[in-house]
């Protein structure tokens, strides 16, 4: 990226703001304390939603690309998790790297198509892509169909920690997501996510000052669609399962809801979305059929009532970055 | 927040002074999980919480001083959902039996956590048959019915009544292909003939086309090797295209109760399927489908709500007997060497695999001008007893088994 280098150093790095040094503190106390008092399992899982929320705000929130097929690295990713720690015996550190490493494979492929068209048909192809590889799921025979693949063993992390025990796996889950959040953060306030913002409000200008935005936009994509699939293979190993319902293009409507619920183009409203939305799957299990009216009921609060999303909102009215 | 949902939930108690000291922390806790809103919830749904009130009523654990609470909850048809409710319920609000769970993915996924946990799992929603196979576990009861019974029942008795040619209507994925595959086994070896068959993509709307190819086939039977939605349209375009009216006959591999009374009987007229329960065959029945329809909103009993009625009482019988609910491995040991019997499948066994034993039925919906009410729907066509009902004990391969 020779070309792209002298406009790049021009940008002005922002400063840290002191409001998301707080508020990172804040939720590493949080997460550090959470297991005390709610149930690991349901940590571990809003931990990985947040990471793949994280992960699609990336493109939405900072590219202002709207893709309608993130199932596609999540799911595909767990299955591979699945399938490496299951039926080939990696350690699960290797086990989610490969699922990390399919889903970038996957975000090239399906990236480098989508990006060549704006707005709804990009939002229309990563779709149809996603839904095509979701009946590859339905068909082939190693994802087992409907039945998906289950008791895929947790096993030692680097051959030592026995993830068996709820807090060893929680603790690494914890790891995994603090490390792709402070990544998805560096890439948000580096030149190159300064250019990514650049290309979300005027992307005609970007192209005029000289950048290349189709490539950024396709590094941009492939980074997110990576990041999901960690989200995705971790997911599996901490369920030892791996199913449809992750492929599905409902778990790609899922997502945008966390991010939007939340707080788009915000660092930390993804992980408040997805907290948000799994406590309300899992709370909400309890009182049976009431639960899509209450989902529902929440939706359209949060719609007319915080436009911005919960901490976009929160962010505008206290006036810090967030 | 845990209080307040708790409140929310379902319970019924039955307190009954002291409780027993080795029942783990005095109650015998009962979760329901099934599909609450969507595509199974009126099959199994809040009617299986009902059913599973009944039978706690019925058995009077009050007066065995038994103190038993009931839970349920919504897996939304996700495995990841299921799992970890179960989880949850087991390690936090201390669940002994986990009961229904239809979807098969979702079954699988709690039939290794409560094998792992050594709780209980009795199974009347889920159909997949490696549940007593491959999968099988020391901890779970597959209650009502299973693929395996599905098919042979369905092609073995259509055989013996007369239908010998067949067309088959496949998903095209591998739950279809294996009900396919099972049932054109069972046709062949009884002497009938599998003309050809057709693959539809999984989901479908339009069966149009497929079903002009089985109409032409001649086939005296189309077997619909599908599920859910899927063969609910293939029926309502198979009436369109009256196939039923100019001779040919409709076999669905799996439907439930609800699913006929939605189709309603002009519709679904003459169509031939495999059951092991409805309400209409002897009084005992009649009375509980009568109660169970005053408690749930007017909707007769399916045979998964009857399988968890069952269920939950001839665990009860054992959890009374063994005085104990804290080893799940123990209670379902005690369950299996237990002769069933209960008011709606009558005697019966479980074998060693964790197969229940019972007849079960082949079934023909009715005429319209031969039915007598909103919900007499059936009329019984065969019996298929019970030795010949289920997957012999040395075809499924489960570990359990010796020699």
């Amino acid at each position: 990226m020779t070309t792209a280098a002298t406009p790049m150093s021009v940008v002005t790095m922002p400063a840290r703001s002191r409001s998301e040094v707080i508020a990172f503190a804040v939720m590493v106390a949080l997460l550090l304390i959470a297991p005390v008092f709610i149930y690991p399992l349901f940590l571990m899982k809003a931990l990985c939603f947040a990471l793949f929320a994280c992960a699609f705000n990336l493109l939405l929130g900072y590219v202002g690309l709207l893709s309608f097929g993130h199932a596609l690295y999540f799911g595909w990713a767990s299955y591979v998790s699945a399938y490496a720690a299951k039926v080939l015996g990696f350690n699960p550190e290797f086990a989610i790297l490969a699922g990390a490493l399919t889903a970038a494979v996957l975000g090239l492929v399906a990236g480098s198509l989508a990006i060549r068209r704006q707005g709804i048909y990009f939002a229309m192809i990563t779709l149809a892509l996603a839904q095509m590889m979701y009946f590859f799921a339905v068909q082939a025979p190693f994802t087992g169909g409907e039945d998906g693949i289950q008791s895929v063993p947790r096993g030692y992390l680097f051959g030592l920690i026995d993830l068996g025990q709820p807090l060893a796996m929680y603790g690494t889950v914890l790891v995994i997501f603090l490390g792709g959040f402070l990544a998805i953060y560096r890439i948000i306030h580096s030149p190159f996510g300064e250019v990514l913002k650049a290309i979300r409000e005027n992307e005609p200008r970007a192209i005029s000052l000289g950048y290349k935005t189709d490539r950024h936009k396709l590094i941009a994509f492939v980074l997110s669609a990576t990041f999901a699939g960690l989200a995705g293979g971790t997911k599996a190993i901490v369920f030892q399962l791996a199913s449809l319902t992750d492929v599905d293009w409902p778990m790609s409507g899922e997502v945008v809801l966390m991010a939007l619920v939340g707080g788009l183009g915000t660092v930390f409203g993804p992980v408040v979305g997805a907290v948000i939305v799994v406590a309300m799957q899992n709370y909400l299990a309890q009182v049976g059929q009431w639960v899509l009216v209450i989902q529902g009921v929440i939706f359209v609060a949060c719609v007319l009532l915080f436009r911005r999303g919960i901490v976009g909102e929160l962010a505008a009215r206290l006036r810090i970055k967030l | 927040m845990k209080r307040l949902l708790s409140t929310v939930a379902f319970a019924a108690v039955f307190a009954a002074g002291a409780a027993h000291a080795q029942v783990s922390d005095g109650v015998v806790k009962i979760g329901v999980m099934n599909d609450m809103s969507g595509t199974y919830a009126d099959l199994a749904g809040p009617g299986s919480v009902v059913a599973a009130q009944m039978a706690v009523e019925d058995f009077g654990a009050a007066a065995k001083g038994l103190k038993v609470e009931i839970v349920g909850a919504d897996h939304q048809n996700k495995p990841d959902v299921g799992s970890n409710v179960v989880r949850q319920w087991i390690d936090v609000d201390k669940v002994d039996v986990i009961v229904d769970v239809p979807t098969s993915s979702v079954a699988l996924a709690v039939n290794e956590i409560v094998r792992q946990k050594n709780k209980v799992f009795l199974i009347s929603g889920a159909a997949a048959s490696n549940l007593t196979g491959d999968k099988c576990a020391p901890t779970t009861v597959h209650w009502t019915y299973d693929t395996w019974a599905l098919a042979n029942g369905t092609g073995n008795a259509i055989v013996k009544t007369g239908g010998k040619n067949w067309f088959f209507l496949t998903a095209d994925y591998a739950f279809g292909h294996a009900l396919e595959r099972d049932t054109a086994a069972v046709v062949e070896k009884n002497g009938g003939k599998v003309l050809g068959k057709v693959r539809h993509p999984f989901p479908a709307t339009d069966f149009s086309s497929f079903l002009l190819q089985a109409q032409s086939s001649k086939a005296q039977i189309i077997g619909l090797a599908n599920a859910g939605a899927d063969t609910t349209n293939a029926i309502k375009q198979a009436a369109e295209f009256g196939i039923v009216k100019g001779g040919q006959n409709l076999a669905a591999l799996l439907i439930f109760l609800t699913d006929i009374k939605a189709l309603g009987l002009e519709t679904a007229q003459g169509l031939v399927f495999t059951e092991a329960w409805y309400w209409d065959m002897n009084d005992a029945n009649r009375e509980f489908a009568k109660k169970f329809a005053a408690r749930n909103k007017g909707l007769y009993p399916s045979m998964v709500q009857a399988g968890v009625y069952s269920a939950v009482t001839h665990y009860l019988k054992a959890v009374a007997e063994l005085k104990s609910d804290s080893d799940g491995a123990a209670v379902v040991t005690k369950m299996k060497s237990m002769p069933t019997d209960d008011k709606l499948f009558g005697k019966g066994t479980i074998r060693q695999d964790g197969r229940k034993i019972h007849p079960m039925y082949l079934f023909e919906v009715k005429k319209p001008s031969e039915s007598k009410g909103p919900w007499d729907l059936y009329k019984v066509r065969a019996t298929i007893p019970a030795e010949e009902a289920f997957r012999p004990l040395k075809d499924g391969a489960c570990p359990l088994v010796k020699g």
